[in-house]
């Protein structure tokens, strides 16, 4: 972490979806922060809200169904939720950049890749000058060529259903790349992708955003992608972020019972059975557990969890966590704290 | 920041403008070939193809292909009054001497024009209209837009037409105006329920988080995936208008005489059967001719669209 302010900044942000029969409270008080330069993963399983909050954060999510109740988002000094829709379609186009899990269905099948292209560098491009057809023509080449796709000359002409689903998404990153973003956020790059394929494209990522000195915030629920792509990790679970931990630390002391069972379930290579994993699964957002939404599931449950909801008890500076067995040892850290004094 | 400009990148291709357009040109070419590769597998839509392509040509060059263009008029000739059909008058005459053939050809003529009318008066209101209730799914925009669309679709579309036809000063014009406030509707519906599919689509979202205005999103990522079944749906809806657009001529509520329509040859034709049947039959036939074309065309147009994948 360094002294610079934050490049993105999430405070107590409330979302939920009015559908029949009710309110989905899908997002309950998420906070989350990023600093330049940072490599930031963001793990949960399914349905916990990791592509809402991106959503959130881009102010993509369709209103209605969903509404932002409360909370507060910077990106960069600015602040999203008050920006005017010109200033809000900049921030879009030439801050954050994103890359979708299904690159099938990110590209416009109606359209080239190069028209694709063509459309993606004219959002980005400040409203003043135009760029000729050859700069956009030249700025298509040279991103194909970044990430590593050959006869990029053919592949503007080209349909999206003409190439294969590695290219495709090799399409996307280059697209997203191509503008220049000051955060790229990756949504389960490689999941829709085979396990070679994926970790080339993971690969090319990560060179690629070290290159260009991105910001990464990293999308997934496979434990082995963020150990290796990302400095610090957020573990979301029912749109609750339940642990911060710097990448190494997580692994090797996760603290919220949440973490150690999703670190428990990973299938290993070397055999020994199929974990016994977490039983349940994530809860109805119409109505959420009480107190802390993970208590329903947690083998560690205690008196407490159901009556009230944990806030973050920050272990060290970078290892936060939101849980109620960690509160005696913070109250224990405090007492020492005064006693030294 | 290192930020790559294509002039400073070491692969920075030196491709020219002329190189790109001629690029642009061949893929164009490919596509059109494409087209026409699936259009034409199926032989039956390049018959319907020429029947529609023969039927407008007639249309069009009718005064020189008629053999008695002055029969389409005020014209009478009593002495040859319902004669059959034979060399001097290949489909006979009609009641009052008038070469059946002759007005067929330039019946087509309003038949064709009410089908193409219509479907151009129809199809803007109803596409925008459906696009943007689409996209404004659940909004006023939507609650208003379809709701408006539901009324108009809870009238029995034909005493709609028939209504608003009786209203009006009985006319090809009005006839068509009729046709259209009862047509419009469908294609509201139709673009209503692809683009509330299409809004939710990834491309979508990544148009919109790469800064695309509602615009852009609108006409130029939502639309265009709309074009196939919107265009399909025009090639086989021109041959419902022709159906209607005659029923309202039919029942003396659209072209009016002595203008040549099919659905007033078939009215009036219909008092001479069975006895003298070709004044009535030769047009009903053409009527038939006109939907056959225009359905095995729209055939053909909805399987050149179809996906190579499917």
């Amino acid at each position: 972490m360094n002294d610079s302010k934050p490049l993105l900044d999430v405070k107590n942000l409330n979302v939920s979806f009015s559908v029949y029969g009710g309110k989905l409270c899908v997002l309950d008080g998420v906070n989350f922060f990023m600093y330049p330069g940072e490599k930031v993963g963001l793990v949960g399983e399914t349905g916990c809200g990791k592509t809402t909050t991106m959503k959130a954060i881009l102010r993509v999510l369709p209103t209605p169904p969903a509404i932002i109740s409360s909370g507060s988002i910077h990106f960069d000094g600015k602040d999203i939720m008050g920006l005017k829709v010109d200033e809000l379609l900049r921030v879009r186009g030439r801050g954050i950049s994103m890359v979708f899990q299904d690159p099938t269905a990110a590209l416009n099948p109606v359209f080239t890749i190069g028209e694709q292209f063509e459309n993606v560098i004219k959002f980005s491009s400040s409203s003043g000058k135009s760029l000729t057809k050859k700069d956009i023509h030249q700025k298509a080449i040279s991103a194909l060529k970044e990430v590593s796709l050959a006869d990029p000359e053919r592949l503007l002409q080209s349909y999206p259903i003409q190439l294969s689903g590695g290219m495709r998404q090799r399409v996307c990153i280059g697209m997203a790349l191509s503008t220049n973003p000051k955060l790229l956020i990756a949504d389960e790059p490689g999941t829709s992708l085979d396990v070679t394929i994926q970790d080339q494209v993971l690969r090319l990522l990560r060179k690629l955003v070290e290159d260009y000195n991105t910001s990464v915030i990293l999308i997934t629920h496979t434990l082995g992608i963020v150990r290796e792509t990302t400095n610090r990790v957020y573990v979301m679970y029912a749109g609750n972020m339940v642990e911060m931990a710097a990448t190494h630390k997580l692994f090797l002391k996760p603290l919220h019972p949440y973490t150690k069972a999703l670190i428990s379930t990973v299938p290993r290579l070397t055999g020994g059975g199929i974990t016994s994993g977490i039983p349940g699964r994530i809860p109805d957002y119409r109505n959420p557990p009480t107190g802390c939404r993970f208590h329903p599931r947690c083998p560690n449950v205690m008196d407490i969890c159901s009556k009230e909801k944990p806030s973050v008890f920050n272990i060290e500076p970078d290892h936060g966590v939101a849980c109620f067995l960690y509160k005696s040892d913070i109250t224990n850290m405090k007492e020492k704290a005064t006693k030294v004094q | 920041m290192n930020k790559v400009t294509p002039t400073d990148h070491p692969f920075n291709s030196n491709i020219t403008l002329e190189q790109i357009s001629s690029l642009e040109r061949a893929s164009q070419r490919d596509n059109i070939g494409r087209a026409w590769y699936k259009f034409s597998r199926n032989p039956m839509s390049v018959v319907g193809l020429s029947l529609v392509v023969s039927l407008i040509l007639l249309a069009i060059f009718a005064p020189y292909i008629a053999p008695y263009p002055k029969h389409a008029g005020p014209f009478t000739d009593f002495p040859n009054a319902k004669t059959p059909p034979g060399l001097d008058y290949l489909f006979g005459t009609d009641q009052i001497g008038r070469d059946v053939l002759s007005r067929i050809i330039f019946g087509l003529r309003s038949s064709l024009l009410m089908g193409v009318v219509v479907l151009v008066l129809v199809v803007p209101p109803g596409v925008m209209l459906g696009l943007l209730a689409g996209y404004f799914q659940d909004t006023w925009i939507d609650t208003v837009s379809m709701r408006i669309t539901d009324i108009f679709l809870a009238v029995p579309p034909l005493i709609l037409a028939l209504a608003v036809a009786s209203v009006l000063k009985p006319n090809l014009w009005n006839g068509m105006l009729a046709v259209s406030l009862m047509w419009w509707p469908w294609y509201a519906r139709l673009v209503y329920g692809l683009t509330t599919t299409l809004r939710n689509e990834s491309f979508v979202s990544a148009a919109e988080v790469a800064g695309a205005s509602t615009w852009h999103i609108l006409f130029r990522e939502i639309l265009p995936n709309t074009l196939s079944p919107i265009l399909t749906k025009i090639s086989i809806d021109i041959a419902w208008v022709i159906i209607i657009g005659s029923m309202l001529s039919f029942v003396g509520l659209g072209v009016q005489p002595p203008e040549p329509s099919l659905g007033t040859m078939i009215a009036d034709g219909s008092r001479y059967l069975p006895d003298q049947w070709w004044i009535s039959v030769f047009p009903a036939l053409t009527i038939v001719l006109i939907v056959l074309g225009f359905n095995l065309m729209g055939d053909g147009v909805r399987d050149m669209f179809a996906s190579e994948e499917s």
